[in-house]
């Protein structure tokens, strides 16, 4: 169902890191579970889909948060009030 | 007045990952009362780790909704519980922590996610719990403990401090060993917060009534059928003359949903995760990133490190889900199977008032049983198709197999949890 370079392939998109010993156990799982999800192929799926979802608003004002100090209490590295993170470029 | 009180339980079942050992209470309903939190629930200066690696360590600014309304009604918080890693497991021992043990046999597992409040409440070691329920993790570890759990409406309490895993499933609530004390928690912590866009103007304030005369009760032929222990389905079925016996009426149904609505929650709830998740990047909080390593590899190697192995798996699981050429063959298709059940729901429950049938297909599993994640899986088919439709539904005991724990399951309409409460109640005055 799924190949050991498809999940190679997602483990990367979602940054999950994957070693090569743990590789066929997740292909097997994966494929596995993949199969089950095969039942939604046999849906009818003529019928529309009712969606009653609107978006709950407020208005842009100031409200009470978290201060500097506390946001940055729990990061492990920060430097002069920023949170420090690895290079993106 | 603040008074305070001691917390030394001796938990030899691993229910709790932290105590408190001098708790501090106030004035309320609930006024000292020891409570048990679930570690995604975020409380303010306690350490809160969703039992996972990755947030080890770290020390929330501010108290969940839920929180400040316990300290409101002058609950003395007790404690965090074990878990399974962000909620994602049926029974305690996805924990990074090691798992919890059932507290009525310690060869088995309490049921999960919440298996460490069940295990507080079952064992005695404090009165109430909260937990949270996104495939059932309320309900399976009340069952299988034998204890009371309730998963609400959805929006009748608010998540804001719940760390997400799968937000439109998930929803949290009280866990008791009596349905008047469920009750009771209920009212202290349902009720509308503007910080959870999803919550409702529907405060609880009900005292269980035990008179069910006249309830009809829909019985789905789908929750008696394959994959359920038949002693279980006996004993439920036993439970469900007592109810009849109480003066209620009951009605076989059907529920062709069914069949696609583990499906439904797996894809829905993998792929949720995949996109909550991604905020653990060890930036924020957990154990810190300062490495010359590019962004990604550092991320990738924090996450590996941090996150076990059924998290990794559902992420994975739910970026594939989501992915380019595969939204349409998974998602989609989950979408109108979760309307599906929605609408089977609405059908059903014009004619009846609630719904019946077993928590779960089996007594508690023992200990390492279920290694095989689909097989794992497979047992929440019972209690997902409540959090699919968003519906109440609560877990009484009402029995035992081989000496475990069975537990009833009664899902009512959209913010009848009342009915539902009703209905556990009276069984629960007239029943085993």
């Amino acid at each position: 169902m799924v190949t050991a370079e498809d999940v190679r392939k997602v483990a990367k998109l979602a940054d999950v890191g994957i070693d090569d010993s743990e590789i066929t156990e997740f292909t097997r799982q994966c494929s596995g579970v993949l199969e089950y999800f095969e039942i939604l192929d046999t849906l009818d799926q003529s019928k529309q889909l009712i969606r009653e979802r609107y978006n709950i608003l407020r208005e842009d004002e100031v409200t009470p948060s978290l201060s500097q100090e506390e946001s940055l209490q729990n990061a492990g590295q920060t430097e002069k009030g920023f949170f420090k993170a690895p290079r993106v470029m | 007045m603040a008074k305070t009180l001691s917390f030394n339980p001796d938990d030899s079942v691993h229910a709790f990952l932290t105590t408190i050992p001098e708790v501090t209470y106030g004035e309320g309903p609930l006024s000292g009362v020891t409570v048990a939190v679930k570690d995604n629930i975020t409380t303010k200066g306690i350490e809160t780790t969703c039992a996972s690696k990755i947030l080890k360590g770290y020390i929330p600014p501010y108290d969940a909704h839920v929180v400040t309304l316990l300290k409101d009604a002058g609950a003395a918080i007790v404690g965090k519980t074990n878990m399974d890693e962000f909620g994602m497991g049926t029974t305690t021992e996805n924990s990074a922590f090691g798992p919890t043990l059932n507290p009525l046999d310690k060869n088995r597992v309490p049921g999960g996610s919440s298996g460490g409040s069940a295990a507080a409440v079952g064992a005695g070691l404090c009165d109430l719990a909260i937990g949270s329920d996104t495939g059932g993790s309320i309900r399976c570890p009340a069952a299988f403990c034998g204890i009371v759990g309730l998963k609400p409406t959805y929006g009748r309490v608010s998540r804001f401090g719940l760390i997400a895993y799968a937000n439109s499933l998930e929803q949290i609530g009280p866990m008791a060993r009596d349905v008047s004390s469920l009750s009771k928690l209920f009212s202290v912590i349902a009720g509308p917060d503007p910080r959870d866009a999803t919550s409702v103007d529907r405060p609880y304030s009900h005292e269980p009534l035990k008179k069910i005369d006249g309830l009809k009760i829909g019985v789905p032929e789908e929750f008696f059928g394959e994959g359920v222990n038949p002693q279980v389905a006996e004993v439920v079925r036993e439970a469900i003359s007592t109810l009849e016996s109480l003066g209620a009426e009951t009605k076989p149904c059907t529920m062709p949903s069914m069949k696609y609505a583990l499906s439904a929650y797996y894809v829905t709830c993998t792929s949720e995760a995949s996109s909550n998740l991604a905020r653990f990047d060890g930036v924020r909080y957990g154990p810190g990133l300062d490495s010359p390593k590019s962004w990604h590899e550092a991320y990738s190697e924090q996450r590996k490190e941090g996150f076990g192995k059924e998290v990794r798996r559902r992420i994975i699981l739910g970026t594939f889900s989501l992915a380019a050429g595969y939204f349409g063959r998974y998602y989609q298709k989950a979408q109108t199977a979760r309307q599906m059940v929605r609408d089977d729901f609405e059908r059903i429950l014009k004619d009846v008032d609630v719904i019946a049938g077993p928590t779960m297909p089996d007594i508690a599993f023992r200990l390492g049983e279920k290694s095989d994640p689909l097989q794992m899986y497979l047992s929440d088919i019972l209690t997902v198709p409540a959090n699919l439709a968003g519906v109440p539904a609560i877990s009484v005991p009402c029995g035992r197999v081989d000496g475990m724990p069975v537990g009833l399951q009664i899902i009512g309409k959209y913010f009848d949890d009342e009915r539902v409460i009703d209905t556990a109640y009276a069984f629960e005055q007239e029943g085993v």
